[in-house]
């Protein structure tokens, strides 16, 4: 590796993430609806978050209003913070440059995530230039060679000339953490990473992350449906639904002992080998189950 | 094939090219019944005065004969009152000799009454090009049906059939079969030829949907419990193209109105005494710095007409297309 | 590569055999006997079964065709003896009414086709991406809306109206054009251009708005993709954004279609060389039907079709440089 791994830890231990009181609305022909409401999260720095929720319950949105991602018809309040700086209240040229580079995001589906027409060394090499003045194309190239070696991407050299169609499912996630990891950013919010793979490749995928957050101590910020990837990779978890927080707390804590009814559903719902064959439970609006 | 592009030949070629974005590419899953689809048109002022119009205009085919009785000339009879012999014909009074006789004018040269010829020239525009939108819709849903389901031999015979009818050159080819054959017969030989060119591109499109569909789990499904090859395309496939042949159709429309009337302007359509709009604006050419009226009134109908029926092909597909009233 | 370009040439050059061998026999079933065309008034049987004879209109159906298919390739003489005509390969046929090949005839004739059909494209081109891309980026507004319109409208109108229109407008009333004339360039290169601006307008304007829809459709598609997303997440700056991950993906295709329409109109644009008095070959094709000059109509028909299919197949390749998902070799 080119950068000292202690370097890496200092920089990241600054990948502290506040969040106070977002709320996200869209418009409708029925008035404005809260899709995300009043949301507090914290996380420290070199630690991982997890966002878990079904689908609906505001999760990616989320994250893209952490960014400044969120299409132009929604509207946010609330406070975000990175370390010290006020994300919320930045011009969208300074947040600009936080992302990409000190915050970087990774997102469900690869294939589509990547643009088909370039090489995926180009996608790498074109976020790396961007944040980084007076980089000659032989440097990024190599920095895009050495991210896609640090996600074990065999042969990277030769690789990094191919388009994204020429990867397969899990290769190409890997792609899109090399295109993240290659600005070393200080934090690192995965959408759904593995939503998309196989399940074999989902727990290489997971590996993958665990091991970049030893290495560097970048933060993490984990979305997914996925109950049983967020026990493998989190420290502290925070249960979402229908835009609200209905639970949050140590990861360990969580899962043996869920408070919300609306958790306790959902670990429910997870089946177990040794589950007796019940009646089929579901969640009714409020939340209580039938 | 038609004189200028149409919506329909522009989405299949789109979605011929490799990776091209189009709204062709699957279709629609959420198909909103005809009542919904009614309901927002309503509301859409570009889709009823595009209604209304071509409502008029099928009107006016229609009961083309009744009309003519009220305006009093029949499209065939020369009025010599109403034209300067002396002026080579020329129209008496301004505007091309409108008056409380002839509504719309007469006809340079000939003094035939316009009212009365564009009123026919209605049935000759809607007649022909309902005809060959209806041949032309069963062959190319049939043949896309059968290349897109089928595939293989099927799909590889007729994908070159049509590829051989795109390449070719329509316009010179029609033109020239027309003129060397004589004359009688012609609305039906207009609407076969048209048709034969303008099949493939309705079939492209209909081969692209039903090669997608078929790969779905509901095709799997009826295949599994032994449904034959004929019903699956019939029974599953087919209601599924509902709302996309509905939209194709309607856009194909005018084209062949426009191909109609452009042939008759060549000469090749439609032959006097036979009115067409298309004929009339070949009359109107040597006079139309004298009397603008002759090419701009059948102009209008016909540019009324072909707008139409686009712009009720574009609002159709936009209701369908986002799956809900808007 | 080599194998996909070499499989698509042979099946251009089956589909190209074909057009030829169907418009002959239409031709040859609908045309009037060309011999008595050429034996002219003062014709007796004998002299045309003579002509039929020299020029071997006597043999069966086949040998003509193939004798045509091989005048095609190396020329071929028409007659014999000292009336006989040579024809130079590539041989599209003789036109006994006006005493030249065909492809002299389309020779000379080409470059006003040419020039109508690239200073067209060049109008729609620019008007339709333009304007499609105005579209895309201020979707919704009344800029959008009054484009949707505008481009609905310009569907719509047939050319011949258009030039009618445009003719009264800008030539009777507003003077602000010359009568169409044909002058050539080197005469007077104003008077020249001028000559051109309407049929450019007339045949641009149908392209240009179906390219406007196709662009802003294109655009739109492409602003929602998800790579996008991924772009701007990665920080990157908003021109780089537009250019390599919105532009470049949806103007590809719009290559496509050009690469068609444009091969399309390299066989002339029949009706406004026709209406504007133009010496192109539509015109010819126009005036030759009209005539019943059966050999130049073949040869325009074929001459057309072959732009096509070609045209097709260097879609076809130019695309797979363009979209690496096409590619054949990784």
């Amino acid at each position: 590796m080119s950068i000292t791994t202690t370097d890496t830890k200092r920089r990241a231990a600054t990948g502290a993430l506040t969040v106070r009181d977002l709320t996200v609305s869209f418009p409708t022909a029925t008035g404005s609806v809260d899709v995300v409401s009043h949301l507090d999260l914290d996380l420290e720095p070199g630690s991982a978050l997890g966002i878990v929720g079904e689908s609906g319950s505001g999760k990616s949105l989320t994250s893209l209003a952490m960014m400044g991602l969120l299409p132009p018809k929604a509207t946010r309040t609330g406070t975000v913070t990175l370390g010290t700086e006020d994300l919320t209240s930045m011009s969208e040229a300074q947040l600009r440059r936080i992302r990409g580079d000190r915050v970087a995001m990774i997102f469900q589906d690869p294939l589509s995530s990547l643009n088909p027409y370039y090489t995926v060394g180009a996608q790498i090499e074109e976020a790396y230039r961007s944040h980084r003045r007076g980089v000659t194309r032989r440097k990024a190239h190599q920095v895009a060679v050495e991210a896609m070696e640090r996600v074990h991407i065999k042969d990277a050299a030769r690789r990094a000339d191919h388009y994204p169609h020429q990867f397969s499912g899990g290769m190409r996630q890997r792609v899109m953490i090399a295109m993240a990891l290659a600005t070393e950013p200080e934090l690192l919010i995965a959408d759904e990473p593995t939503t998309a793979l196989d399940v074999t490749v989902q727990a290489q995928i997971l590996a993958l992350l665990q091991e970049i957050r030893r290495e560097t101590g970048t933060s993490l910020i984990l979305i997914t449906h996925d109950l049983a990837v967020v026990s493998e990779v989190t420290d502290h978890i925070v249960v979402m639904r229908s835009g609200v927080c209905v639970e949050r707390g140590p990861v360990e804590a969580i899962f043996s002992d869920p408070q919300h009814h609306y958790t306790q559903r959902l670990f429910d719902a997870v089946p177990r080998i040794d589950d007796e064959i019940g009646d089929l439970r579901s969640l009714s609006p409020t939340g209580d189950h039938r | 094939m038609t004189i200028t592009h149409t919506e329909l030949e522009l989405e299949g070629a789109a979605e011929a090219a490799p990776g091209g974005a189009t709204h062709a590419d699957a279709p629609p899953t959420e198909v909103p019944s005809s009542a919904r689809v009614l309901r927002s048109l309503r509301h859409d002022a570009g889709a009823v005065l595009s209604a209304s119009y071509v409502g008029m205009v099928v009107l006016m085919a229609v009961f083309a004969p009744l009309i003519v009785k009220v305006s009093g000339w029949s499209p065939y009879e020369f009025d010599q009152s109403a034209i300067d012999p002396n002026l080579g014909g020329v129209p008496l009074g301004d505007w091309g000799g409108m008056s409380s006789e002839h509504w719309f004018g007469v006809e340079p040269g000939s003094g035939r009454d316009i009212f009365a010829r564009i009123v026919y020239g209605a049935r000759v525009s809607m007649t022909i090009a309902l005809a060959a939108t209806a041949l032309t819709t069963v062959l190319g849903v049939t043949f896309g049906l059968l290349a897109g389901y089928f595939r293989g031999k099927a799909d590889h015979a007729i994908s070159r059939v049509m590829d051989f009818l795109m390449a070719f050159p329509a316009l010179i080819f029609m033109i020239a079969v027309l003129s060397a054959l004589p004359a009688g017969n012609r609305s039906m030989l207009l609407v076969v030829i048209i048709s034969v060119f303008g099949w493939p591109y309705l079939a492209r499109i209909v081969r692209g949907q039903a090669m997608s569909l078929a790969r779905r789990e509901f095709v799997e499904a009826a295949q599994a419990s032994g449904a034959s090859g004929v019903s699956v395309v019939f029974r599953e496939i087919l209601p599924n193209l509902r709302s996309t042949i509905i939209v194709m159709v309607t856009l194909s429309v005018p084209g062949y109105i426009g191909t109609e009337a452009g042939l008759s302007f060549l000469g090749v359509g439609v032959v006097p005494p036979e009115p067409s709009w298309g004929q009339m604006i070949a009359s109107s050419v040597t006079w139309y710095s004298v009397v603008p009226t002759y090419f701009a009134i059948p102009g209008l109908f016909l540019f009324l007409l072909v707008l139409s029926f686009t712009v009720l092909g574009d609002r159709l597909r936009a209701v369908i297309d986002t799956g809900e009233a808007r | 590569m080599p194998r996909y370009l070499a499989g698509r040439v042979a099946a251009m050059a089956g589909v190209l055999l074909l057009v030829c061998l169907f418009t002959y026999a239409v031709f040859f079933l609908l045309s009037p006997d060309p011999a008595v065309q050429i034996c002219g008034k003062n014709c007796t049987p004998d002299r045309i079964d003579q002509i039929r004879e020299n020029l071997g209109l006597d043999r069966p159906f086949w040998t003509q065709f193939l004798t045509f298919l091989g005048g095609l390739f190396a020329g071929r003489t028409y007659g014999v003896g000292p009336n006989a005509v040579q024809c130079a390969a590539p041989c599209l046929g003789y036109s006994f009414q006006s005493s030249q090949s065909v492809t002299d005839m389309i020779v000379q004739r080409l470059p006003v086709s040419a020039t109508v059909a690239i200073g067209a494209a060049v109008l729609w081109l620019l008007v339709g991406v333009i304007s499609g891309l105005v579209g895309a980026v201020k979707e919704g507004t009344w800029v959008d809306r009054t484009l949707t319109g505008l481009t609905l409208g310009g569907l719509s109108i047939p050319n011949y109206v258009l030039a009618l229109v445009l003719q009264y407008v800008l030539v009777v009333q507003l003077q602000w054009l010359p009568f169409p004339q044909a002058v050539p360039f080197g005469e007077d290169p104003g008077r020249w251009f001028l000559n051109f601006v309407m049929p450019w307008i007339v045949l641009a304007v149908g392209y240009a708005a179906a390219y406007t829809r196709l662009t802003r459709a294109n655009v739109i598609d492409t602003l929602q993709e998800n790579f996008l997303r991924t772009a701007r997440a990665k920080g990157l700056a908003p021109r780089l954004v537009w250019r390599r991950h919105a532009l470049r993906p949806a103007l590809t295709p719009v290559v496509t279609v050009f690469g068609m329409d444009f091969a399309g109109l390299l066989g002339g644009a029949l009706i406004t060389e026709t209406v504007f008095g133009l010496n192109g070959v539509g015109k010819m094709a126009a005036d030759s039907i009209a005539k019943n000059d059966q050999p130049v109509i073949m040869g325009v028909t074929l001459l057309a079709a072959f732009f096509v299919v070609v045209g097709n197949v260097v879609v076809d390749v130019v695309y797979t440089f363009i979209d690496p998902r096409v590619r054949v070799a990784a």
